[in-house]
């Protein structure tokens, strides 16, 4: 564990969390939240924990997020907050 | 007080830092489920809650040295064709502890599951109230509302 990149990557999840939470394009928050889900990603490898790491990859940012961009083409793109 | 103040920081604060932001990560995604008004910013809140948790049981398993815990090819030819006893060979420093990662990738799945099911329920509740607003869909369910 190198705690020099642990902290840059948790900077940046907790930016992506609140940007994902701010935008109110629904389309914008979802590809905010894939970006999210690949920094988890990266904070696993560097853990040491290569399995959760492509697991997460592979349905945690992969599959959720289509089918979240899935449901907002098929509801309302925009939000009010 | 200054000094209390610095104390605190250093001894809780800089060595456990990840556990804080881990913390932060959770009451962001707290703080969405409540306070969102949107079914689809809900979920994504639910879901930041779901990987604090998660970040937090891996890190439990980290060591200071430590690196993937997967046995390398000399080590295992040490065992096997060697014969040498498996707790002169492999050092416990050096892996990080598996057990905590395997748990949570039964977490993860669920998780993407929880998320799919949820998201198929907020499309229906779209199909019948043509609005994912939460005030929206509670002004419509109240007798005397629009429908």
């Amino acid at each position: 564990m190198i705690w020099q990149f642990d902290i840059i990557i948790l900077i940046f999840m907790v930016l992506a969390a609140i940007i994902a939470l701010r935008v109110k394009d629904l389309l914008g928050a979802t590809l905010v939240f894939g970006i999210y889900s690949f920094l988890i990603c990266l904070l696993w490898a560097e853990m040491g924990a290569v399995d959760v790491a492509f697991t997460e990859a592979a349905v945690g940012a992969g599959v959720s997020t289509v089918i979240m961009i899935a449901t907002v083409f098929s509801t309302a793109r925009r939000s009010r907050d | 007080m200054e000094f209390l103040a610095a104390g605190f920081i250093e001894e809780n604060i800089v060595p456990k830092f990840n556990y804080w932001v881990y913390v932060i990560l959770m009451m962001i995604g707290l703080f969405a489920m409540i306070t969102k008004n949107n079914l689809i910013k809900k979920l994504i809140g639910m879901a930041i809650f779901q990987t604090a948790i998660i970040l937090f049981y891996v890190s439990i398993g980290v060591k200071a040295e430590s690196g993937i815990p997967i046995l390398g090819h000399e080590q295992h030819h040490e065992i096997v064709e060697e014969g040498r006893a498996s707790s002169e060979v492999i050092k416990k420093e050096k892996f990080a502890n598996p057990l905590p990662h395997v748990l949570m990738l039964t977490a993860i799945v669920v998780g993407v599951s929880t998320l799919g099911l949820a998201l198929a329920i907020s499309q229906r509740i779209y199909g019948s109230f043509n609005t994912l607003e939460e005030d929206e869909i509670l002004d419509q369910l109240r007798p005397g509302g629009h429908d």
